[in-house]
């Protein structure tokens, strides 16, 4: 029941503020429907687990759906602020505002699908639909430059997600060849007790469908060159999403389909094509944060890192790597979205998202300008921040199993932080350029929120929290 | 019978592959959207064929779906779209026809060379529409890189997804969901689309995409 009410609520609330004229009106609606989705998912995290034939709710997913109902609650408080902004500086229209509101609860929906459906098939869609929304959400400037990311991201996540269907077809596939029909040959549950006496070389097959399609919806390297533009030309609330929701839902895709095929003894191993990938990206994308030039594509670039840096960790496997994994999904979300709320204030204040434009923004906004300090110290992974935590945990775990990749490792991390490093010294400390004039923004209260969570976490994690990650941790194997 | 409905089955697959190709080789904007209306209709025909011979009656909605859509509204609409932006000459192509279609047969060898080994428990006629199936999506994706124009790169999306058709209604058994969520998605795709042809060109005043990239190039 409270599943339905999940999916329901985000449901309605996009029917409702597409019609809802006004932005007051559209914004405290989000921010309501939004509050009340987190609320629902606290009840379903706490609630029992249960399976029906088209949802589920165990640990893996609980996790995902509160963390995900929260960071949509904190952007759309930050949206409020965002489009109020927009609204009095006349960049977007009426029209444009309350389209953006239901494509705002429409995405929720989609992610929050995909977190609980117990069918590949209805994830497929949810995930399918995920694309739709948030490219209508990246062209909603109507920009030329918005437009072609929105085209680029249409193309190439269509692609992806085309063939993350062929794979899910060739799951159901190999479910037939153990004597497996019907609607139950697409539930999550019985798939995972059925999957020891699957083709193992069919399901080798649809995983790399699989990994390359879900894998471009997690902007892994080399199939990313969609996120950067995508995260840059659109609302930047819609960035924050974006890093910290939609990336994360595609690697669940991807874990759960490791799960099938850890549990096949046929089946090749994953773990080396995740830790492939996750390299690649990590090394990829610390390289290419030191020459850019527009603030947004630089966090996006951070984003493809950090998502390499977690299929890495579930590459490795095991409790501690696994372990690593889901906290530095959660650290990654919460810190990546706070940092885009400050950048999309500070970019708000000057006109403008170039690093260049944007710099003396602790002497001109004190406020904001330490937030983000703080956001960049604590994503570039210093100490005593969550992501700080969760890498240090990840790279105990490398070392055990193999040393050379620790190494390599610390290197993409190493190469990150200084790219990072000197770009915040320009944003936060160099002078201001000459005649920059700042229009008044209000410091985005969620900014401080979710700076609180990551440091709370990276100094003490509760002992009930930590038993809960441990658990899920275990399910992953 | 089951000889008659593995001949049949194999038939309509083969077509639908020919038209993938027949797509490779068009010059002409509107030969390429009847060749894909082409495409369409055998593609429905064969979900319509695995409908009576799996007695599976859901799949007569997917081939009407496919009908309805593939060789009906979308060929219209797009045929409307290129006579209104007036164009319909000749295909720019970023890699020529011959170099094209050997690529094309490259990848079907690749596919059947994949497929067929893996699948070897399955079903033989499933395991035949599979690989034709991967075939015709992987020359609906060579079709989106070797054709510069947005028109035919959707269309060559939307190939792409005629193979994920194909391949949903040969696997036996396969719950309507997925079949349904294909059809919906080329719909909403398509309207998009359509949205974004109007846009590009109220922009760029073309639709050939190398304009769009001079914007990719000014930087990072």
């Amino acid at each position: 029941m409270t599943i339905l009410a999940l999916l329901g609520l985000p449901v309605a609330a996009a029917a409702l503020l597409a019609l809802l004229p006004g932005y007051r009106a559209g914004a405290a609606g989000n921010i309501a429907a939004s509050g009340l989705t987190f609320c629902v998912a606290i009840a379903v995290a706490l609630g029992e687990r249960t399976a029906d034939a088209l949802f589920f709710v165990d640990d893996l997913n609980a996790y995902l759906i509160l963390l995900t109902a929260f960071a949509g609650f904190t952007t759309s408080l930050y949206s409020a602020g965002y489009l109020g902004h927009e609204q009095r500086h006349r960049q977007l229209a009426p029209w444009q505002i309350r389209f953006y509101h239901a494509m705002f609860q429409a995405f929720m929906a989609t992610m929050l699908l995909a977190l609980t459906a117990n069918n590949i098939g209805l994830m497929w869609v949810a995930v399918e639909g995920a694309t739709l929304t948030t490219a209508l959400m990246v062209s909603l400037y109507r920009t030329k430059p918005a437009i072609e990311a929105a085209w680029k991201y249409f193309i190439l996540c269509g692609v992806g997600i085309a063939l993350a269907l062929f794979g899910t077809i060739l799951v159901y596939l190999a479910a037939q060849t153990a004597q497996f029909h019907g609607i139950e040959a697409m539930a999550w549950t019985e798939l995972q007790l059925r999957a020891p006496r699957f083709d193992g070389a069919i399901l080798d097959i649809a995983f790399v469908f699989l990994l390359i399609g879900y894998g471009t919806k997690a902007g892994l390297v080399p199939l990313h060159a969609w996120l950067p533009d995508a995260h840059a030309e659109g609302p930047t609330p819609i960035s924050a999403v974006l890093s910290g929701l939609l990336l994360n839902v595609a690697l669940y895709a991807l874990l759960r389909f490791k799960m099938l095929l850890g549990a096949n003894p046929q089946a090749l191993a994953t773990g080396p094509l995740m830790i492939a990938l996750g390299l690649l990206s990590l090394l990829v994308a610390g390289a290419a944060l030191y020459r850019r030039r527009d603030v947004k594509k630089l966090f996006s670039y951070s984003s493809i890192e950090h998502m390499g840096i977690v299929t890495l960790a579930f590459g490795i496997g095991g409790p501690v790597a696994n372990f690593a994994g889901l906290l530095h999904m959660a650290m990654h979300a919460l810190t990546k979205s706070a940092i885009f709320f400050a950048v999309g204030s500070l970019a708000q204040s000057r006109g403008s998202q170039e690093i260049r434009a944007l710099s003396g923004a602790v002497a001109r906004h004190p406020a904001i300008g330490w937030g983000l300090v703080v956001a960049v110290l604590a994503i570039a992974g210093l100490p005593p921040f969550g992501i700080f935590a969760a890498e240090f945990m990840l790279v105990t775990a490398a070392v055990e199993h193999m040393p050379w990749l620790a190494a390599a490792i610390v290197v993409g991390l190493l190469l990150a932080f200084g790219g990072l490093i000197r770009h915040l010294q320009s944003i936060a400390f160099a002078p201001a350029p000459e005649g920059a004039k700042d229009l008044r923004v209000a410091p985005p209260l969620p900014l401080y929120l979710h700076l609180a969570l990551v440091l709370a976490a990276g100094l003490y994690l509760p002992p009930p929290l930590v038993g809960w990650l441990r658990q899920i941790a275990g399910m992953l194997g | 019978m089951a000889g008659l409905a593995y001949d049949v089955a194999h038939l309509l697959a083969g077509t639908t592959l020919l038209m993938s190709f027949a797509l490779l080789y068009q010059r002409r904007l509107s030969a390429v959207v009847k060749v894909f209306a082409i495409q369409g209709l055998v593609i429905a025909l064969a979900a319509a064929w695995q409908a009576h011979v799996q007695a599976a009656t859901h799949l007569y909605l997917t081939a009407a779906i496919a009908f309805g859509l593939k060789t009906v509204v979308i060929p219209v609409a797009l045929n409307r779209i290129i006579r209104r932006l007036g164009i319909h000459r000749t295909i720019e192509t970023a890699l020529g026809i011959a170099p094209t279609m050997l690529a094309g047969v490259a990848l079907v060898a690749l596919t059947i060379l994949l497929v067929l080994p893996i699948a070897a428990g399955s079903a033989l006629l499933t395991r035949e529409i599979i690989a034709i199936a991967l075939a015709v999506v992987l020359l609906g994706l060579l079709m989106m890189i070797t054709r510069r124009n947005a028109v035919t790169q959707v269309i060559g999306f939307m190939s792409l997804e005629n193979g994920l058709i194909l391949a949903a209604v040969g696997v036996q058994g396969m719950p309507l969901v997925v079949e349904m969520s294909v059809a919906f998605s080329v719909l909403v795709a398509f309207l998009i689309f359509g949205v974004f042809f109007f846009q590009i060109r109220e922009r760029f005043d073309s639709l050939e995409l190398h304009y769009l990239e001079d914007v990719r190039d000014r930087g990072p």
